[in-house]
């Protein structure tokens, strides 16, 4: 379609270095990914770590007190210092492994909600949240007798903020998604944080879908806690981090017990290990904590500002050229144009239901997601039964959103849309 | 794949055979398939001697669960209560008539489900000596 840009070229190169990406699908085709939304692909650097880690060092961290033993907790708790800079953490102790975010919001909701929730009290989340940053606070609510509450969103998925003071009176917590997995919104953080503290509320903020794609600062943003998954961000499966202001950290009971969590046990009593270590519970994710700390020197090397601004640029072309489909029913949903969201467009074409539309470009190469994004009040709220969506990442190019509109153009002639 | 998208899968999805409630229906059932959001349920009338006289689907999802539900409901009128609840998958490929997915095969088989589920919960309810007729 158009030339490549400088922007373009650096994506193109990145391309590169994940091995996927040069693998072609069973049919032939050149793998389009369009779905790092669910989960991002990994780099020849990531990989190599999790092999390094497993032929040269292997061993259980924080008790060998053999040499590749302290290899291994050394390279686990630099990739520990490392998603603490990547975030700007004010230290080390403040990132707690966890499997993922889902896993980071339930030690929250266990460890800190059980102890200061009350009846009476609020919960107050969006009508944005994915299932993992909903269902957590259905049940904390439940046991406590606490109020769940929900900041609206309009018909374009963008948070209305008319009735912010009086939603959050009387709140406990505000846990809200920074930005939306289904339609990429991004939360006005800054002024829904400082409304929160006002009222006397902490704020949890699941970053899943925001710390892959943009420079988070949680002292900046002044956060409370903060959910990540490794995955989404090159990482492997199985780890992610929680985020939690030190004070608070250290006030909280234990969630998961057992070794490694201990400083000294006896039979009817135990002392616990000082924070991060009193919540990692058991014989911790040790290769894949390593993979993410290889995931954030990627990053780092490409630059958040970079990883942004192309996001930006790519999401602007796709919906640029998504209008061309316009006169064949095809509805773009999400906040307008691409400064207000992530990378991420849900759309529908026609009386083409998703499923049928990502079964149509799969077999051009194409990965989209399709159904209810695990957000199924949203999608209940919107009237949507399910949507097409197609998120972006380091790796993607003009070439891919013009093999996407291709595609789309293919599914509307297969169904006959006018 | 793309292939399965055919005229007549097109024309069942967007016209829908049986569709809609009976009234005065004896065997019902609904189901959905979370993954996908795809709903359907069956509605049957049933004769004294065990045979779906009259049949409705309803829903909404895919073209593949709908169309295939569209189809079943035809094989359905006037079969004995007793072989839906033995219908296998393979009347619901042969229905189609092409190859799907493993991602899709759960589209596909939500109507035979229902149907089947609707099939056992009215036999169920009847005499113990009616129950293998």
């Amino acid at each position: 379609m158009t030339s490549l840009a400088p922007a373009d070229a650096k994506a193109s190169r990145v391309q590169l270095d994940f091995p996927i990406l040069r693998k072609p699908t069973s049919r032939g085709r050149r793998l389009v990914y369009l779905d790092s939304a669910a989960t991002s692909q990994k780099p020849q650097a990531v990989i190599d770590a999790l092999v390094r880690y497993y032929s040269e060092y292997n061993a259980n961290i924080h008790r060998g007190v053999y040499e590749i033993a302290e290899l291994a907790t050394e390279a686990f708790e630099e990739a520990r210092a490392k998603v603490a800079r990547f975030v700007n953490a004010a230290h080390p102790a403040e990132i707690v492994w966890t499997r993922n975010a889902t896993e980071a919001i339930n030690l929250v909701s266990h460890s800190w909600g059980l102890e200061h929730l009350h009846p009476g009290d609020a919960i107050v989340a969006t009508q944005l949240e994915h299932h993992s940053n909903l269902v957590p606070w259905q049940l904390l609510a439940k046991r406590t007798g606490a109020e769940l509450r929900f900041i609206p969103v309009d018909e374009r998925g963008v948070h209305v903020l008319d009735n912010l003071d009086r939603l959050l009176d009387g709140a406990k917590l505000l846990a809200l998604s920074h930005v939306s997995n289904t339609l990429g919104t991004i939360a006005p953080l800054e002024r829904l944080v400082d409304a929160a503290h006002r009222a006397g509320a902490l704020v949890l903020v699941d970053g899943a879908q925001s710390v892959p794609h943009f420079s988070v600062d949680v002292r900046a943003l002044d956060l409370d806690f903060m959910a990540v998954s490794g995955h989404k961000m090159l990482g492997p499966t199985g780890i992610g981090f929680l985020y939690g202001k030190r004070t608070l950290l250290e006030a909280m009971p234990p969630f998961l017990t057992g070794g490694d969590m201990i400083r000294s046990v006896a039979y009817t009593q135990t002392d616990f290990n000082q924070i991060p270590w009193k919540f990692e519970a058991g014989t911790s994710n040790v290769a894949d904590a390593i993979g993410l700390g290889a995931a954030i020197d990627y990053l780092n090397e490409l630059g958040m500002d970079w990883v942004r601004a192309h996001e930006v640029r790519l999401t602007a072309y796709a919906l640029e050229r998504l209008v061309e489909l316009a006169e064949r029913g095809l509805a773009v949903y999400g906040p307008p144009g691409a400064e207000p969201r992530a990378g991420v467009i849900s759309f529908n074409l026609g009386d083409i239901h998703a499923h049928d539309l990502a079964s149509i470009l799969d077999t051009d190469g194409i990965c989209i997601r399709a159904g209810h994004h695990c957000t199924m009040p949203l999608m209940e709220r919107m009237g949507w039964p399910a949507t097409a969506r197609a998120s972006f990442y380091i790796y993607n190019t003009e070439a891919d959103v013009d093999a996407l509109i291709e595609s789309l153009q293919k599914a509307a002639k297969i169904f006959k849309l006018a | 794949m793309d292939d399965f998208y055919k005229e007549y899968i097109l024309d069942h999805y967007r016209q829908p055979r049986n569709f809609g409630s009976l009234e005065g229906a004896t065997a019902v059932a609904e189901d959905l398939n979370p993954l996908c959001g795809d709903r359907i349920r069956f509605e049957f009338k049933v004769d004294p001697n065990g045979v779906v006289e009259d049949v409705r689907f309803s829903g909404r999802g895919c073209a593949i669960s709908q169309a295939s539900a569209s189809m079943l409901s035809e094989t359905l009128r006037g079969m004995k209560l007793a072989d839906v609840a033995r219908l296998d998958k393979q009347t619901v490929l042969d229905n189609v008539g092409i190859g799907i997915s493993p991602a899709r095969l759960k589209c596909v088989m939500l109507g035979l489900k229902v149907a089947k589920s609707a099939a056992l919960g009215e036999i169920a309810g009847w005499p113990e000596e009616e129950q293998s007729t």
